[in-house]
């Protein structure tokens, strides 16, 4: 038996460990990659809670499984725009450093 | 049983993460980021979420890093060199994250006993049925708005990433 607090410790550090390569990354594939890692820290907070959930009511609850699997929906989708961006990026100013692509910052 | 394979798992987990971290050419980074997730979907497992264990290994170890990888390697991503902003960002970066994983395991952890044990195989396996029981009544809007989304996403793919004449 697994307390679910060790699942939700696992998710806590995995989320963590995408904000700190999502501040350190200089790369703009690389910085994407480390959004999708918080994304999925995510879904396994919610497929912990569900099964936290599914104990104490004592019946089985699928509501934060459908959840995760509309974020994985979305994510699906945010994977497919975001990369076809950054290949635009790269055409434009022939570099993924997000050093280098700071025309807002101005 | 259990705590094995959720130590050993969510071990390879860390460390894959870890890798993505330390990595400096982003097709290791890449790599590193499938183990992550299909570890993760073995996690799931345990859990009792067959579905979303399967769904996780199609959609995100398939389908999305086979997307990543081929971008990396149609832009020929390279190295990335170290830069001001770099040195900045390991400034804030590592103790940012090293304060929120405290934080955050420092409350879990100590309320450990208000949370559920998770036991193997037991009845609250969730597999297709009781998740499409829901999808296809209670939230078939949602359902079908989801399929709009991605056809958009598809024509917005497309429509930037074409070369312009």
């Amino acid at each position: 038996m697994v307390p679910i607090a060790y699942y939700l410790v696992l998710s806590a550090i995995l989320f963590s460990i995408g904000v700190a390569a999502f501040l350190i990354k200089r790369n703009i594939i690389t910085v994407f990659m480390s959004i999708e890692l918080m994304l999925n820290a995510v879904n396994l907070t919610f497929v912990a809670f569900t099964r936290h959930w599914s104990q104490v009511t004592g019946h089985l609850q699928v509501n934060g499984q459908i959840f995760v699997f509309f974020v994985m929906v979305v994510a699906a989708a945010e994977a497919a725009v975001g990369l076809a961006i950054i290949i635009a990026v790269f055409r434009a100013r022939n570099t993924l450093s997000v050093d280098q692509i700071d025309l807002m910052k101005r | 049983m259990h705590l094995v394979l959720f130590i050993i798992f969510g071990a390879l987990c860390v460390a894959g993460a870890l890798n993505l971290l330390l990595q400096r050419h982003p097709i290791n980074s890449a790599l590193s980021l499938i183990v992550v997730m299909s570890s993760l979907a073995v996690l799931y497992l345990l859990l009792g979420a067959e579905f979303l264990a399967v769904a996780q290994v199609i959609v995100y170890s398939g389908a999305i890093m086979v997307l990543f990888t081929f971008v990396i390697m149609l832009l020929n991503a390279g190295r990335e060199e170290r830069t001001h902003g770099s040195k900045l960002a390991y400034a804030a970066g590592i103790p940012g994250a090293a304060i929120l994983v405290a934080l955050l395991t420092f409350i879990f952890l100590s309320h450990r006993g208000d949370f559920a044990q998770a036991r193997l195989a037991d009845q609250y396996v969730t597999g297709l049925a009781p998740l499409s029981e829901v999808i296809f009544t209670k939230l078939l809007l949602p359902f079908e708005v989801t399929s709009v989304l991605i056809l958009i996403a598809i024509l917005g793919a497309v429509a930037l990433a074409r070369k312009e004449h």
